[in-house]
């Protein structure tokens, strides 16, 4: 094991650096900008049974520290995913990658998951019951620790795969949502996804975003998504992939110090398009200067 | 595309809110016509996208207007500073379809992108007519640069304070070979509906990345879903889906 690397789920990751789901597109992408080969891993786009255009424009608004979006899983649908986009990265990513997927109902999430179970490229899956963008589905599994459960249960009879559950934090106990997951069979916990939030145009007197409100983003967030992942990891046994608002080597320690076995990078991506590889690079240098020997110590370090 | 890192070398006012700013850095590789870069502003978590009026080498040139904090902010800042910028962004226009007597149509702030595909055309030995629209003689820019590449140039403004008065589609030419546009959104609208050949619409939306990564200017076209950041911001006349 290098100084680096990390285990989750029983896969080692080189380092624990994530690119996080709809902010890396599927990868072939950003290797326009670097060898992607240097991250940990990277969670591809979040996927769904069907195609989808996603939300009208205005999807982005900006904040302090931070972004809005309100994409609503744009995507080409999970048989294009296996066609196109999986052949296309396997060009440029020699490691497995997680397969982020949601949907609108507990068979959407399993039919998705399933196609996916049968792609030796794919090391995880990330079922994401948080998307605040979309309606009738997504976040409304994440919100209610029995439908996150049904949705966990689901999903573990069709693959083998390690499951990932990505929790919201528009709820009022994380902590319940996660142990229901961990209670269900799920192997992992990712979070936060985004926080709800919107701004209003004060020219024009309406909300910037067409959708009115969208998913906030960036190191605005970060405070919360640490609190959140530290009251998560003393609730669940299983592991833990903290993000939210992650944007340098030192935010990877201290979301590692709350107990995260691995970190996603989101929004910084989209202003830095080499900022995961900036955040492995500075890494070494960070924990020397907090006498950290290797990244894995600071797990279960609580 | 390419990440630069570009010393300001120039950023003064062409009129009460549009600034003219030139840039200049080693890793500047060729900026097309129709092209944006951008710019990383110290404080604002976006990065402000601005299309490309001028490259030549190691320098380009934007011109911007001041529409809120991140442009006014921008517009402080002096010679000798140093700005992130992403560069070669988005496709550009096709040069390959101007024909012999390209018709380019600019309004307000859509008028910079045209400099250098003008340029660009009078290079081709192409006959160019620009017809850039404002709303009235204070906001006026760009027309003796257009001259001085050999452009017929037309300038409208909406309210007749100089020029000919009413909108671009007010002074089209009785024909051309084709046509390339940038400006608001009602301006592209009624270009579309008055032109009769052919042509090439620059589009703005507000970006997350800027290099199709987060999918936040996304737009139907009748050739499927693009993003104006990558597969724009340029779309061709016959693709276009308007929204309502």
């Amino acid at each position: 094991m290098g100084r680096l690397s990390t285990d989750l789920c029983g896969i080692e990751l080189d380092n624990p650096v994530i690119p996080a789901s709809g902010t890396f597109g599927f990868g072939w992408e950003f290797a326009e900008w670097y060898d992607i080969n240097c991250l940990g891993t990277f969670s591809f786009k979040g996927t769904t049974k069907d195609p989808r255009f996603g939300n009208p424009t205005p999807r982005i608004a900006e904040c302090a520290s931070g972004m809005i979006n309100a994409v609503g899983l744009q995507n080409p649908g999970v048989e294009q995913v296996i066609r196109e986009e999986l052949p296309k990265l396997k060009q440029v990513f020699r490691k497995k990658v997680m397969a982020n997927v949601s949907g609108f109902s507990v068979e959407d999430y399993a039919f998705t998951c399933e196609r996916l179970d049968g792609e030796e490229q794919v090391g995880w899956l990330e079922v994401n019951i948080s998307c605040p963008n979309v309606h009738g589905g997504g976040m409304s599994f994440g919100t209610e620790p029995v439908a996150a459960a049904e949705v966990t249960r689901a999903v573990k009879k069709v693959t083998h795969k390690p499951v990932i559950m990505k929790l919201s934090p528009n709820v009022t106990d994380i902590a319940d949502i996660a142990r229901a997951c961990e209670d269900a069979g799920a192997d992992g916990i990712s979070l936060i996804n985004t926080l709800q939030g919107m701004r209003i145009d004060l020219r024009t007197r309406k909300p910037v975003l067409k959708n009115v409100m969208g998913g906030v983003s960036g190191p605005a967030v970060f405070p919360v998504a640490l609190r959140m992942v530290w009251q998560v990891c003393r609730a669940v046994q299983i592991p833990v992939v903290g993000m939210g608002g992650i944007s340098t080597a030192e935010d990877v320690l201290e979301m590692m110090m709350a107990g995260a076995a691995a970190c996603e990078v989101g929004a910084a991506n989209l202003v830095d398009p080499c900022a995961c590889r900036r955040i492995i690079e500075d890494l070494p240098a960070a924990m020397d200067k907090y006498g950290i020997k290797s990244i894995s110590e600071l797990r279960g370090g609580h | 595309m390419k990440q630069a890192y570009l010393t300001i070398e120039a950023n003064r006012p062409v009129t009460a809110s549009v600034y003219r700013m030139d840039l200049r850095g080693p890793d500047l590789e060729e900026q097309r016509p129709g092209q944006f870069i951008n710019i990383r502003l110290a404080g604002r978590f976006l990065r402000r996208p601005i299309s490309v009026y001028d490259w030549e080498g190691d320098r380009v040139t934007v011109l911007y207007k001041t529409v809120g904090a991140g442009t006014e902010q921008l517009s402080r800042m002096h010679a000798g500073e140093t700005l992130d910028v992403l560069t070669g962004l988005g496709n550009g226009y096709d040069l390959e379809k101007a024909g012999e007597r390209p018709l380019l149509l600019g309004g307000g702030v859509g008028v910079p992108p045209l400099y250098l595909l003008a340029r660009r055309l009078r290079t081709m030995g192409r006959e160019v007519t620009a017809v850039l629209g404002f709303n009235t003689r204070e906001e006026v820019f760009g027309e003796a640069e257009f001259r001085a590449l050999g452009c017929r140039v037309q300038v409208t403004t909406a309210d007749g304070s100089v020029g000919k008065r009413g909108f671009v589609t007010d002074a089209l030419p009785d024909s051309y070979s084709y046509f390339y546009t940038c400006g608001p959104e009602p301006m592209l609208r009624a270009v579309y509906r008055a032109t009769n050949t052919s042509g090439q619409f620059s589009f703005e939306e507000r970006m997350g990345c800027g290099f199709g990564a987060c999918m936040g200017c996304s737009c139907r076209t009748i050739t499927g879903q693009k993003r104006i950041c990558r597969e724009g911001p340029v779309l061709e006349k016959e693709e276009i889906l308007w929204a309502d």
